[in-house]
């Protein structure tokens, strides 16, 4: 069963700083250290099973999940805790594995069995790999316990300066087929691999194919199961990309949990923008030494694309979903005279009255200003534009700002994710915060419901 | 800008919290942040945005009313040598008599309205919003020519404060601003503000220009349709009794109000906010489709009775206000219906009740002010069916066998 989604709406960004080279042909940087979030995982309460000082293998528990102890979140490297920091009030904010290349121990997982669905779940969860699903309502790491009606996978990602995995995602025809078998136990609907239009990755028996085409964010698993089965009140759907797909496979083949990752280096303040294969969690300094122009200005370092990354300093690590690295400049010591009124063709914007929007091929150079003033909603229909789904944007974020339950419910909250409106909060002229009165918006609605 | 900058940069300890000057805190921002794009970086969410903001979105607008500014100033001066009797005097002249008879009106409605704003962001410790650029521009373009100043103080104040700071503020109001400012004048001030009196400039000022007689008069076209009576054919006359064609309504050399006679100018305006994205589409092309459909069922059915309803469709799309309705007061996005599909129907409704008000009710030319007002109430409405056909979808999928 194989079907073509072509989307209309979306916005494609230009963004100076493309990657250069392919991601079979990446630069390997391996890192001094790795480090894991608590806050990437939301939905799970973490709490570290191991102490500062110990030996872990690749592959081993670090951190457990509280009231689901099954769930764990394992270690990308061989080596030793070095820190587990705590924030205020004791939140637990990260764990640092330094690495040590004498050690090579590597916890292979028992994959006998896992064509049973309590065997498959349980690998999942102890491995680590469950964490790195997503789960409609909430946006959460799936529950536990819970069954997916449909599973989405998105082999594109068509964010700016994303890294282009599908040639190596065609290479690993086996493990993709093997992570559907896997992952077929926890469904009893279907397993949707989708894949951008001309993609040399082949038809996955057991799954159904879903050709698509169009815009950002067009690749993002959320908007294709929007346009294939919205997800009702009741229902849950889980997302995760093709990577995570083709090691959920490798994990049931071979019993080997493979913690590389391939990244984009990318964005207007990188020397040399290009592919890097590295580890989950690799520590920022490693990724960037050496690579960045250092001029005189600010730069503003993301963990992820320049719509739904986390900005980072040097110290810090790779956030999920461990795809790419932007830097940018952070513009806060920039002086500019009226620039509400400017011609410059520099400027980037969907609007008309910039010059720079006519030219099509011109790569921009956008800074993290929020260039202009917070405002109530002026504007109609703008954010429609750019969110591919079935969803009347405006109403259900007046919705969620005034905390009204039942009208969130009927526009259809559980059909979206904070990234589905990271487009909408880019075009707002009132320049509103939308995807945190999103995240915001299901947080309480996970708090009130449970 | 360097040296400026600094200068800002040295008087901000005086605005903030503790200064001398707190309490012009808004004023200080205000003047800041318009000329100098604020240094905010994102914090959260999108790291990059769209360089459009509310400023800009703004003074475009402002912008695409200058032709309509420009024209009105010229053809005040016109009206009035024109009524004066004496030759035509040249462009400049005109033009200068124009200015000089809008500047005090200009100089009120900001003074009044940008003063309320500043006082109100400075209490409610907010920044300075960018709605009223457009709104002190907009009112003396709807005004007669010949209102006070203290009757436009006094109706700007009003409707700043109860319109639309009480909502909230910009984007929060339900009725368009600057019309509500007109549509207080009108029925407070019913003798100043409609008739044959007001649409011609009198005095002569600081020199320019001859005085009339208080008892000129020179009523607008649609005023002059709509009190004739009896069978006679329908004819409208400029101020110097020639009579006027639908190409002269078009251009605007005839007597109105400021700054919306020219629907020539008013289509330049539209051509600016169309392009630029601002202005609905959707809401002016279904106006003057609502228009012009209304006109020609009026004129299909004309009786003597309804004179106006003898007016052919082009001369009631050009006629009081109606384009620069279409144009500039439906298409207020905050104000209009915010739903695509929505917007069909509000532009298409306000077209048709415009056009119904002037030609069934013989004392309101102003159909088109009143039609806006109206629709902007209904707009909520409007828009909750659309929302709702949304939500009765989504329901409809959870339902079984469906």
């Amino acid at each position: 069963m194989n079907i073509t989604l072509t989307l209309k709406k979306g916005l494609d960004l230009h963004i100076a700083g493309v990657p250069s080279g392919t991601a079979d042909k990446a630069e390997s940087r391996m890192p001094q250290s790795v480090g894991l979030t608590p806050e990437d995982f939301p939905g799970l309460t973490l709490k570290p099973v191991v102490k500062e000082g110990d030996t872990v293998a690749q592959g081993q528990a670090i951190l457990q999940d509280k009231h689901h102890p099954q769930v764990n979140i394992t270690s990308p490297a061989a080596g030793v805790v070095k820190s587990i920091v705590r924030g205020e009030r004791r939140r637990l904010e990260r764990v640092v594995i330094e690495i040590n290349s004498d050690i090579n121990d590597e916890t292979v997982y028992e994959t006998a069995g896992t064509d049973t669905p309590v065997k498959a779940r349980a690998l999942l969860q102890s491995s680590g790999l469950w964490a790195m699903m997503r789960q409609r309502p909430y946006n959460t790491v799936p529950d536990p316990e819970s069954t997916a009606r449909d599973i989405f996978v998105s082999t594109w990602d068509s964010a700016p300066l994303a890294p282009d995995t599908d040639h190596i995602l065609a290479e690993s025809h086996t493990e993709l087929k093997a992570g559907a078998e896997l992952l077929g136990q926890l469904t009893q609907g279907t397993i949707y691999i989708a894949r951008k239009k001309g993609s040399r990755i082949p038809d996955i028996e057991g799954a159904a194919m879903v050709d698509v085409t169009g815009p950002h964010p067009a690749g993002n698993p959320g908007i294709i199961a929007s346009n294939i089965k919205p997800v009702n009140k009741g229902e849950t759907i889980w997302t995760l990309d093709g990577i995570t797909l083709a090691r959920i496979g490798r994990l049931a083949l071979t019993g080997h949990l493979d913690t590389t990752c391939i990244i984009t280096l990318a964005g207007s303040e990188v020397k040399t923008p290009g592919y890097i294969k590295t580890l989950i969690g690799s520590d920022i300094e490693s990724l960037t030494n050496g690579r960045l122009t250092h001029t005189t200005h600010n730069e503003r370092i993301i963990s992820g694309n320049v719509l739904t990354g986390i900005s980072v300093k040097r110290d810090r690590y790779l956030r999920f979903p461990y795809t790419q690295i932007t830097v940018i400049p952070e513009g806060d010591d920039v002086t500019e005279f009226m620039g509400w009124a400017t011609l410059s063709p520099k400027k980037m914007s969907t609007s008309r009255s910039f010059p720079g929007h006519f030219l099509y091929r011109k790569l921009f150079r956008p800074d993290a200003r929020l260039l202009g003033g917070r405002r109530a909603m002026i504007m109609s229909g703008q954010y429609d534009k750019v969110v591919p789904m079935d969803i009347m944007t405006e109403y259900l974020i007046k919705a969620i700002l005034s905390r009204d339950i039942e009208k969130m419910e009927s526009l259809g909250i559980y059909e979206v994710a904070p990234e589905d409106f990271a487009l909408a909060e880019y075009v707002c002229t009132s320049k509103m915060p939308l995807q945190s009165i999103v995240a915001q918006g299901l947080e309480y609605l996970r708090k009130e419901l449970e | 800008m360097k040296i400026l900058k600094r200068y800002f940069d040295r008087m901000r300890p005086y605005f903030e919290e503790g200064g001398r000057l707190h309490s012009f805190r808004s004023v200080y921002d205000g003047f800041d942040t318009f000329l100098f794009t604020p240094t905010a970086t994102s914090q959260n969410g999108t790291h990059i945005h769209d360089a459009m903001d509310s400023k800009r979105l703004m003074i475009i607008v402002v912008i695409a009313l200058l032709p309509c500014l420009v024209f009105g100033m010229y053809n005040t001066g016109y009206q009035h040598w024109l009524a004066s009797g004496e030759e035509v005097g040249p462009f400049r002249t005109l033009l200068l008599y124009g200015f000089l008879a809008v500047l005090p009106k200009l100089l009120v409605s900001y003074a009044v309205g940008l003063g309320i704003e500043f006082a109100v962001a400075q209490w409610r410790g907010e920044e300075i919003q960018e709605g009223f650029l457009v709104t002190g521009i907009l009112i003396p373009l709807i005004c007669p020519i010949e209102t006070p100043l203290w009757m436009i103080a006094v109706a700007t104040a009003f409707s700043v404060i109860f319109v639309k700071e009480v909502f909230g503020g910009t984007g929060y109001n339900i009725f368009n601003v600057a019309l509500v400012t007109r549509a207080f004048l009108f029925f407070a001030y019913p003798a100043s503000m409609s008739g044959d009196k007001p649409f011609i400039a009198h005095d002569q000022i600081l020199g320019v220009g001859t005085p009339l007689p208080d008892t000129f008069t020179g009523a607008t076209p649609l005023g002059q349709v709509a009190t004739m009576s009896g069978d006679s054919a329908i004819h409208m006359v400029g101020v110097n009794g020639a009579e006027l064609s639908t190409w002269d309504l078009f251009i605007g050399l005839i007597p109105g109000s400021f700054g919306e006679t020219s629907t020539l100018c008013i289509l330049i305006g539209a051509a600016i906010l169309l392009f630029t994205g601002i202005a609905s589409w959707r809401i002016v092309l279904s106006v003057f489709a609502g228009g012009a459909v209304m006109s020609w069922i009026a004129h299909m059915t004309a009786t003597p009775a309804y004179p106006v309803s003898m007016l052919s469709v082009g001369d009631q799309l050009c006629l009081g206000g109606f384009a620069f309705a279409a144009v500039f007061m439906a298409t207020d996005p905050v104000t209009a219906a915010r739903t695509d599909t929505g917007k069909y129907i509000y532009g298409f409704l306000v077209g048709v009740i415009a056009i119904i008000i002037r030609t069934y009710n013989n004392g309101y030319p102003e159909g088109a002010m009143l039609a806006v007002l109206l629709m902007n109430a209904l707009a909520p409405l409007i828009d909750y069916c659309v929302v709702q056909c949304n939500i009765n979808r989504r329901a409809r999928r959870t339902r079984p066998n469906s």
